[in-house]
């Protein structure tokens, strides 16, 4: 009888207490906001309430699986989720000019979404295995290990989340020790590339330059970033109307239900990648603020579990985990407050969307097994 | 499994300061984000703010008019209407109540449609458009437009609706146009296709409105205008113009539709008249109809339930989705087996004592004739049952099913309409799949005598045998099935044909289908149905067939003692005129009685009228015969055509009904078995 009070209690309290916190208000807060966003009642609305619910199962059943049982997992998920991307390179179905989709007879899944998670799970098993040993190779082989994936990805093509899968491998090898005497200077390259691009908009960005690494629909999106007055009807509309409907929200915001630049239709994608504008539209900056402090706290308790995590490998996924929200949140309302180019990256907790969703609640479920593990002594 | 190493304070410190950067470089991020906030609704708020008022450019989608459905000869089947609508937008509304109020001044609104409107307020957004009125006629919509100043945020609008103007008839044919579902705009944000469908309010759900879509629908245009705060159109900046739908020009003819569907009253059945030189379908019955316009504004529960819960299943294609044993009319194809495979020659005779042994098992004729020495043509013409009985055996059950094969039975036949289904034409492979037990995976002999008569197993869509006797007219050469024979740019005027060629020829020697073509030509003259077609103008060639329904083991079928529902099918295949045949066609009367009198009676009169001599066959259709004249317009291939209809989805919305449940049943196979309870 004592065991089974013992274990209904593990079972009840796998959360992590200030996550689960943080958590909620964010999906009251996203339930709010989609209200607003889809006008009222909407199917929409009554499926993200589901998705949520779903969601927050995931992440209760992820939390009660204990770290070691999670790292046995990692390769066969990440070979699994390979195989599955293979797939989609080869049997996938194409939708808006993009193969994501891979049939399996019983449903329809997006392999892309699972490999958010499974390859910082893979590096992570790979650094906590060769730990105390890791040399320049090791390196070179995580790279290749995140490289596959991601180029797999980038070939559907689907930019948005092979930079979500890259950012959260990414994370892992430089929590797992790549030198910033590297680091650095590619983060300068990068800064330097960036700067010089903008500087030379005007010659790239004419119509026969071709970017060879990039689509055509990418190349667009960059150039429209760099310059939305070039094209104000068509893709630098996406940009220019949502920058209108956030600036014209002001400090305080038009109030709940009250913005007219989303209501009338100006904002596209407004309930799934642009609905922060929506949210800042009627809540103004203040509302931002909040939002943004609400996510920082969250990428702040994820690195908090990384820190006081037990071994290597929960370490490295916990921060990976957590910087994962971070490039989330920060592409998704870069892109829509204008400083970065249009691709398709959900704002997390508040887009709709069931995938996404999921492999949040995932991740969240995964900091929280983290978080809560003790390796027993021996 | 793996050992967790402890960890070295080393290795944690080395984190930490990782962890530390990370978390300084994020929060840094952050910030930047912030100040980007700031700038845009802090510092550029005025200019935004401005520019938000007025922005006001809205894009407004033009649906597209969809295309028209036109029979042989140009008669409109499926047209658009002009219907003028009020629509609210609640945000632009400072008093609802007053405005309801003062409009009903101007324009009549039934406390009916105010209590709707009332509720659908209560369920939307503030910026949603709520229809508050439709109908309007010419006068309201122009005293309406004349006083539009007054009503801010209402609006008259136009829409285009879909008319039936030949109301039941053929409604099978053309299925019908529906709503818009949540599944309609989730399956379509799949293709890609969501976009173009914007400001669209229907889309097919049924028939050649389904399978049709992509043609009909057209390429949705876009305006874009400046409105007024309250979102009135000011001046049109930049306009799209919309592509209409196609016209599809069907090969169907309504008059003898109409005259088919005339012999169908108060009866349920199907039938299927095909052109055998193009594979056109000339008219397509299915008995009981309904009537398409209750559909295209959403269908009222009522009417819903009454179509739904009819024990005659008026939804039901029956054409397509009734599988049932053919009976009698399989018998010229097993005849042309028997010679083609070299099992029996024309002339040669058995006797026929009135039942054929097997292994001791007696299978009788029906209604327990003797015919004494029977030939083939003699088998066909007075549709002796022991003769195809000892066909069955000797041809056998694989040798059989190949030959028929390809003919089209028990196989899909591609017509350009949804919810066909396949049906049995059975084989050992077949029965090997269909069943799980061992026992019944077994074939056994005595089951192919009763395949070889058209019963068993077999299960055939009408319209397989409707097909098979088209091919079988023109001597072999398999012309796809179609309904829509020609795809019009109603602005270029272009017009698409969408089969020109021959899908194969099936190699038949012209002394056998002699043969068996004089043995059909004679079941009419002086066969089962001479009485039917007695002073007929034109020679036709013909079989009647019965389908038993109920198995009355051992009893002696009466058919005015058996419950109506259980009597037998009445089925006929027939074509006509037989030197140069012009329609081929198949009928059931279900639960008919007797092929016959019920059957071959109903073809004489579709017959009469298609051939009747003031029509002349080049009036009819102008159409090249195959093979394509060579000044023939561009041919639509296997893939276009394809593409347009998803064969392989099942379709949406299909009545559930036991009667036509897929599954053979053991005891009367094929047969609406659902029934004997």
């Amino acid at each position: 009888m004592k065991r089974l009070l013992q274990w209904a209690a593990t079972v009840l309290l796998a959360f992590d207490w200030p996550l689960l916190a943080i958590l909620l208000l964010m999906a009251l807060l996203g339930m709010t906001v989609m209200h607003s966003a889809v006008g009222g009642t909407d199917w929409r609305f009554a499926d993200q309430g589901r998705n949520f619910l779903l969601a927050l199962g995931a992440m209760w059943i992820v939390a009660l699986i204990p770290p070691p049982r999670l790292m046995r997992l990692a390769p066969w998920f990440y070979a699994l989720g390979v195989v599955l991307l293979l797939g989609v390179e080869f049997f996938g179905q194409t939708s808006k000019g993009a193969t994501r989709w891979l049939d399996l007879g019983f449903g329809r899944i997006q392999p892309s979404e699972m490999l958010k998670i499974a390859v910082p799970m893979m590096l992570a098993w790979y650094f906590h295995r060769h730990q105390g040993k890791i040399g320049f190779l090791d390196f070179i082989v995580a790279g290749v290990l995140l490289l596959i994936p991601f180029a797999l990805i980038v070939m559907q093509p689907d930019l948005g989340t092979a930079l979500l899968v890259f950012g959260a491998g990414f994370c892992v090898i430089y929590f797992g020790g790549l030198s910033f005497r590297l680091l650095v200077p590619i983060g300068l390259a990068l800064a330097l590339a960036v700067g010089t691009v903008t500087y030379y908009e005007d010659q790239i960005c004419q119509p026969g330059v071709d970017w060879v690494v990039l689509h055509d629909y990418q190349k667009h999106r960059v150039c429209t970033l760099l310059n939305p007055g070039s094209d104000p009807l068509g893709k630098g509309f996406h940009t220019i109307q949502s920058m209108i409907a956030i600036g014209s929200g002001g400090v305080y915001g038009k109030g709940y239900m009250q913005g007219t630049q989303s209501h009338l239709d100006f904002i596209p994608e407004r309930t799934t990648d642009f609905i922060f504008a929506v949210y800042a539209e009627e809540f103004g900056l203040y509302g931002g603020i909040m939002l943004l402090v609400l996510y920082g706290l969250l990428v702040l308790r994820g690195l908090t579990i990384a820190l006081r995590a037990h071994t290597q490998f929960g370490r490295l996924l916990a921060g990976s985990m957590a910087m994962m929200f971070f490039v989330y949140v920060f592409v998704n309302v870069g892109m829509v407050t204008g400083v970065l180019p249009v691709v398709g990256v959900p704002l997390p907790f508040m887009s709709y969307g069931g995938t996404a969703l999921l492999t949040l609640g995932i991740a969240c479920g995964i900091l929280m097994s983290i978080g809560r593990y003790r390796p027993v002594r021996r | 499994m793996f050992e967790f190493k402890k960890t070295t304070l080393h290795q944690k410190k080395r984190m930490a300061l990782r962890v530390w950067v990370a978390g300084v470089f994020a929060l840094l991020c952050f910030g930047g984000l912030v100040a980007r906030l700031w700038y845009l609704q802090v510092d550029r708020y005025e200019g935004l703010a401005a520019r938000a008022d007025q922005n006001r450019i809205a894009v407004v989608p033009i649906p597209p008019r969809r295309g028209e459905i036109l029979d042989r000869n140009g008669v409109v089947l499926a047209r658009n209407y002009r219907d003028y609508t009020l629509e609210v937008v609640p945000a632009h509304v400072k008093d609802m109540d007053r405005m309801l109020d003062e409009l009903s001044q101007l324009v009549y609104i039934s406390p009916y449609q105010r209590r709707r409107f009332m509720l659908a307020l209560n369920q939307s957004g503030r910026y949603a458009r709520i229809m508050l009125r439709n109908n309007l006629n010419e006068l309201e919509a122009s005293w309406f437009a004349a006083h539009a100043y007054k009503f801010p945020g209402v609006e008259l609008k136009a829409r285009w609706v879909r008319e039936y103007p030949e109301g039941e008839s053929a409604a099978h044919v053309l299925g019908y146009v529906g709503r818009l579902s949540e599944q309609d705009m989730a399956r379509l944000d799949e293709d890609g296709q969501l976009g173009n469908y914007r400001g669209t309010i229907s889309i097919g759900k049924k028939g050649i409105e389904k399978t049709w879509e992509e043609a009909l629908h057209g390429r949705t245009g876009v305006e874009e205008v400046e409105v007024t705060a309250s979102g009135r159109p000011v001046r049109t900046l930049h306009r799209t113009d919309p592509v209409p739908g196609s016209d599809l020009v069907l090969s169907l003819d309504i008059g003898l539709q109409k005259v088919a569907e005339e012999q169908f009253k108060g009866k349920r059945g199907a039938l299927v008249a095909i052109d055998p030189k193009t594979g056109e379908v000339l008219a397509f019955v299915s008995a009981p109809s309904f009537d398409p316009n209750l559909f295209t504004d959403g269908i009222d529960v009522d009417s819903w339930r009454e179509l739904n819960e009819s024990p005659d299943h008026p939804l039901i294609n029956r054409p397509l989705y009734g599988t049932y044993p053919i009976g009698s009319t399989y018998k010229p194809f097993v005849a042309l087996a028997a010679l083609e495979l070299g099992k029996r020659t024309a002339t040669e005779r058995i006797a026929d004592p009135g039942y054929f042994e097997l292994g001791g098992q007696r299978f009788r004729n029906a209604a327990g004739a003797v015919y004494g020495p029977t030939d083939l043509h003699k088998a066909l013409v007075v549709s002796s049952d022991t003769y195809f009985f000892s066909l069955g055996p000797e041809i056998g059950v694989n040798a059989l099913h190949d030959f028929s094969k390809q003919f089209g039975f028990g196989q899909i036949t591609g017509i350009d309409l949804d919810g066909e289904r396949r049906g049995v034409l059975p084989s050992t492979e077949w029965k090997r799949h269909a069943y799980k037990k061992p026992e019944q995976q077994r074939w056994y002999a005595g089951e192919t005598v009763s395949v070889a008569v058209g019963q068993g197993y077999n299960a055939f869509t009408l319209l397989q045998l409707a097909q098979a006797t088209s091919v079988l007219a023109n001597g072999g050469v398999y012309m796809k099935p179609h309904l829509v024979s020609t795809v019009e740019d109603p602005r270029t005027g272009e017009a698409v044909r969408t089969v020109t060629r021959p899908s194969y020829t099936i190699k038949l020697k012209p002394e056998h289908l002699k043969s068996v073509r004089d043995a059909m030509v004679d079941v009419l003259r002086s066969g089962t149905a001479r009485r039917a077609f007695a002073g007929a103008t034109y020679q036709a060639a013909g079989k009647t067939g019965t389908a038993q329904v109920y198995s009355l083991r051992g009893a002696r079928y009466r058919a005015n003692e058996v419950d109506e529902r259980l009597r037998d099918h009445a089925l006929f295949m027939a074509y006509a005129p037989v030197e140069n045949p012009r329609i081929a066609l198949a009928l059931i009367v279900e639960n008919g009685g007797w092929g016959a009198t019920v059957a071959a009676p109903i073809a004489r009169k579709v017959f009469d009228y298609w051939l009747a001599p003031g029509r002349t066959p080049a009036a009819q259709a102008g159409e090249p015969a195959h093979p394509a004249a060579p000044d023939a317009p561009a041919e639509v291939g296997e893939s276009p055509d394809a593409a347009l209809r998803p064969e392989d989805a099942p379709p949406e919305e299909m009545p559930a009904d036991a009667a036509y449940a897929d599954a053979p049943g053991v005891g009367t196979p094929g047969a609406p078995s659902g029934r004997r309870r």
